[in-house]
C-alpha cells in the first residue's frame, strides 16, 4: 500500500502529564506520521512556552506548532508586563482561549504542565474543542486509549520525583507497544522549584512487554562478521 | 457625499470564487489541467562543517516529463538554500517570496540571515493557506548560530533533523540515509552519501529522474554543484550523433513572403498622452 505522502502531518502520539510532590513530569513518544509513513521518528513533542511552563502537543503537527508559537509570544509579552514569571494557570488559559475560539479550524489536543511559586506543580489538559481541566494527572493522543486502565491501577497521590518519572516512562512504553501511531523514543521533562530537566530514553532501553521479541542482529551483520548464521529457533 | 457602506480593503489570500464553477465544469465532464509537479527526491544532511542539500532534476506533468533538467535547489540567502517538492509553481513562488523578505530583513538589520527566520516566514505563510500551497521543502543553511536543517510540510508543520528527505522518492532516499548516515561526516563522504540517496530516488521512483544537483553550505562559503552527477546520459545509436544536412528531407514546394513593416512609430507626441 502506498504511503500517502500528501496527507497532513499528524502526531499519532502518546502524551502524559503527571504531578508529583514538588512538581510535574511531562512525557511523550517521538513519532510524527504522514499517512502511513513515519515522517520524523525522533520528534520533540514537548515544547517550551516559558522557563517554567511546557506543553505536550498531539494531533495535527502544524496546528499544534502554530498554536504553541502564538501562546509563547503572548506569554512572553505577559511576563514582561507582569514583571515576574507567568503562572501555569495563565499559560493554560491562553492555550484554551486559542483552542476554543478557533475550534473549527484546529485539530490539536494539548497538555500544559509547569511549576510556579503560588500553586506549585500543576497539570492542565486542553483537549479538542478547547475545554480546560486541572487534573493531578492526564493522558492524551491516540496511544492514551491503552493507558486508562493502567493509570486507574498505577496512579497514586504524593509520589516522589523518581516514582513519577518511572511511571511516565513505563506508561509511554506500554502505549508504544500497542499503538501503531506512537513509537520511537520516550522524552520526559521534569519541572519543579529547582528548574527544568530533560530526559531521553532510547527505544532499546525500554522494557519488553507481552510477545515483544528481543532485537536480533540482521542476517547481513551475522554474515559479515564471518560466523555461520544460527538457524532460527521456534 | 456619504457612502452608504464603507468599502473594505481588498483581502489578501487565495480567492475561492471560481472553485464552484470548476466543480460544475468537472461534473459536466471537463478534464481539469493537471498541475506541473516536481515528482522529486530532495534530501539534506548535516556534516562536520555545515549542510549539504541534494535534489534530482525531473519535473513531471502527470505521466510526461515536462523538464529533464530543472533546478530544485532554490536560493534563499547567500548562506541559506531550499530544496522544493510538490507543485513547481508553489515552491518557486514561496521560495522567491521568502528570499525577497529575507533580503529586506538583511537591509533593515544589517546582519546575515538566520535559517530560523526563513523557517518562520515559510511556516506562517504555508499555515495560513491551510495546505493549499502545495510546497514541501528541505531548508538548510549555516548562520552565526551554526548549521541547521529543517523540513517544511504544506500544512505548515516543521521538523528539525540531522538528515531529511522529501518528495515521492523520499522513502528510497531515506532508506539510504538510515543505513549509512553518521554524525560528523567529511565533505567528500557527505557529498557521496547525498549523491547515493538521490540516485536511489532517481532509479527507484518514477517521479524522479535525470541528474543530481548538490549544494554544499559551510560557514562563509556555498558551493552550488549543478549537475554534480549525470547518471542518465542520452545514448545515440551512432557515437558521432546525427547530422541533418540539406537533402535529407525532400522539399516539395517553396514560398517566400517578406515581412513588411505595417506599424509606424509616432514620434514626439507618443509619451505626452
Amino acid at each position: 500500500m502506498d504511503p500517502d505522502l500528501s496527507a497532513p502531518h499528524s502526531m499519532g502520539t502518546t502524551i502524559i502529564g503527571v504531578t508529583y510532590d514538588g512538581g510535574v513530569v511531562l512525557g511523550a513518544d517521538s513519532r510524527t506520521s504522514t499517512g502511513m509513513y513515519v515522517a520524523n521518528r525522533a520528534s520533540d513533542k514537548i515544547t517550551q512556552l516559558t522557563d517554567n511552563v511546557y506543553v505536550c502537543r498531539s494531533g495535527s503537527a502544524a496546528d499544534s506548532q502554530i498554536l504553541s508559537d502564538y501562546v509563547r509570544y503572548f506569554l512572553n509579552q505577559h511576563t514582561i508586563q507582569l514583571g515576574q514569571p507567568a503562572t501555569v494557570k495563565v499559560a493554560a488559559n491562553l492555550v484554551r482561549l486559542f483552542s476554543y475560539q478557533n475550534k473549527n479550524m484546529l485539530q490539536t489536543g494539548l497538555i500544559i504542565g509547569g511549576w510556579d511559586k503560588y500553586e506549585g506543580g500543576q497539570i492542565y489538559s486542553v483537549p479538542l474543542g478547547g475545554t480546560v481541566l486541572k487534573q493531578p494527572f492526564t493522558i492524551g493522543g491516540s496511544g492514551s486509549s491503552y493507558l486508562y486502565g493502567f493509570f486507574d491501577q498505577a496512579w497514586k497521590d504524593g509520589m516522589s520525583k523518581d516514582e513519577a518519572e518511572k511511571l511516565v516512562v513505563k506508561a509511554v512504553s506500554l502505549a508504544i507497544a500497542r499503538d501503531g501511531a506512537s513509537g520511537g523514543v520516550v522524552r520526559t521533562v521534569t519541572i519543579n522549584a529547582e528548574g527544568v530537566t530533560r530526559n531521553f530514553y532510547s527505544g532499546n532501553s525500554l522494557p519488553l512487554w507481552h510477545e515483544e521479541l528481543e532485537p536480533r542482529n540482521s542476517m547481513l551483520d551475522i554474515l559479515l562478521s564471518g560466523a555461520s548464521p544460527e538457524p532460527m529457533s521456534i | 457625499m456619504e457612502k452608504a457602506r464603507v468599502d473594505l480593503p481588498p483581502k489578501g489570500g487565495f480567492s475561492f470564487d471560481l472553485c464552484r464553477r470548476n466543480e460544475m465544469l468537472t461534473k459536466k465532464g471537463l478534464q481539469l489541467p493537471g498541475f506541473r509537479k516536481t515528482g522529486t527526491t530532495i534530501v539534506g544532511l548535516i556534516f562536520e562543517d555545515g549542510v549539504i542539500l541534494g535534489a534530482d532534476t525531473r519535473a513531471t506533468e502527470g505521466p510526461i516529463v515536462a523538464d529533464k533538467n530543472c533546478e530544485k535547489i532554490h536560493y534563499m540567502a547567500p548562506n541559506i538554500y531550499c530544496c522544493g517538492a510538490g507543485t513547481a509553481a508553489d515552491t518557486e513562488a514561496v521560495t522567491d517570496m521568502v528570499s525577497s523578505q529575507l533580503q529586506l530583513h538583511r537591509y533593515a538589520t544589517r546582519r546575515e540571515s538566520r535559517v530560523i527566520t526563513a523557517l518562520t516566514l515559510l511556516k506562517s505563510h504555508l499555515f495560513s493557506y491551510q495546505g493549499h500551497v502545495s510546497a514541501a521543502l528541505v531548508l538548510g543553511g549555516v548562520d552565526i548560530t551554526g548549521p541547521h536543517l529543517h523540513t517544511v510540510y504544506p500544512h505548515g508543520s516543521t521538523d528539525t533533523l540531522p538528515f531529511a528527505t522529501m518528495g515521492s522518492g523520499s522513502l528510497a532516499a531515506m532508506a539510504v540515509f538510515e543505513s549509512k548516515y553518521k554524525e560528523g561526516l567529511t565533505r567528500e563522504d557527505g557529498i557521496q552519501l547525498v549523491g547515493e540517496a538521490i540516485c536511489s530516488g532517481i532509479f527507484n521512483d518514477l517521479g524522479s529522474g535525470s541528474n543530481v544537483d548538490v549544494c554544499v553550505i559551510t560557514k562563509g562559503k556555498t558551493d552550488y554543484l549543478r549537475n554534480h552527477q549525470l547518471p542518465n546520459p542520452r545514448t545515440y545509436i551512432s557515437s558521432r550523433g546525427y547530422s541533418f544536412d540539406r537533402g535529407h528531407t525532400e522539399v516539395l514546394s517553396t514560398k517566400i513572403t517578406p515581412l513588411k513593416l505595417k506599424a509606424e512609430v509616432v514620434e514626439n507626441d507618443a509619451m505626452e498622452e
